[in-house]
């Protein structure tokens, strides 16, 4: 049975350069501030960020194992509401929470929270999925 | 230049067809840490009823990608590059994306709305498949600085 407010999923994910730089090749995203330190700091950006884009797309996978198939994914959206600085020698570890928000016959809502530190990087991340 | 508000309702033509590629997929499954095997392994894939291997559910970003490209072409549009923020993004499918699908994505701009200094832009990129059904809508909203006037 799912109920509202049960934890379904939690994953860390540590992001590097060399991820940013991944994302960057597999998707077309080629803008600079996602891997040039120099360009980011002329931008007046606290550093080199991750792709909202590759935020938003490891957050869902923590949910992808409970679920069985990523298919029974209907709907998935975010707000960017920080950005994630990644560190050139530490990275970035970025915490996913995967909540139940609402059940409604067959269909839920999940609910992330996606932490950086102590900031939430995304608002509002929310997938509408099939339960069977 | 402020962005202007009669893109709203201008018709985009389709986009080039993208075709996915079955190594595509693997390697954007790689990109944003999605390991569960459905998007690697086609046998994994096919055990869950699917041709071939399933994208992730943000893959559909590829496709809008080539429509929004359209977008900051037209000479009109008041947007440009360096002041666009993403601000928010949504995706509704109907069905997964999988390896083989031939993919068109039309472009429409839904709401231009002014904030303070900066324009929002609501953009709409329906997705369909060869047989022209329906596969996923994915939505964008960008802030637009204005900038110096």
């Amino acid at each position: 049975m799912t109920a509202v407010g049960d934890v379904v999923a939690e994953r860390s994910v540590h992001l590097t350069r060399e991820s940013l730089v991944r994302y960057a090749g597999a998707s077309g995203d080629f803008n600079p501030i996602h891997y040039r330190d120099d360009v980011a700091a002329a931008v007046g950006l606290p550093g080199v960020l991750a792709h909202g884009m590759l935020t938003m797309g490891l957050a869902i996978q923590a949910i992808v194992p409970w679920l069985g198939d990523a298919g029974r994914i209907l709907e998935y959206g975010v707000r960017f509401t920080r950005p994630v600085v990644v560190d050139p020698e530490a990275g970035a570890v970025l915490t996913i929470v995967a909540k139940v928000g609402a059940v409604e016959d067959d269909i839920a809502r999940i609910d992330l929270t996606v932490t950086h530190g102590a900031s939430t990087v995304l608002g509002k991340a929310q997938a509408r999925i099939r339960l069977v | 230049m402020p962005v202007n508000p009669e893109l709203v309702g201008r018709a985009f033509p389709p986009a080039a067809p993208y075709l996915v590629g079955r190594e595509k997929v693997r390697e954007f499954a790689r990109a944003v840490f999605a390991d569960a095997p459905q998007h690697v392994d086609p046998a994994a894939a096919r055990a869950l009823g699917y041709a071939d291997v399933v994208a992730p559910p943000t893959f559909a970003i590829v496709v809008q990608e080539l429509t929004l490209r359209q977008l900051l072409a037209e000479p009109d549009t008041g947007i440009e590059l360096s002041r666009v923020l993403h601000a928010e993004q949504r995706f509704r499918s109907t069905r997964p994306i999988v390896a083989g699908d031939e993919l068109t994505g039309t472009l429409s701009v839904t709401a231009v709305r002014a904030i303070g200094g900066n324009a929002m832009v609501t953009s709409e990129t329906d997705v369909r498949d060869a047989a022209g059904e329906h596969v996923v809508t994915a939505t964008s909203v960008l802030v637009v600085g204005e900038g110096e006037q």
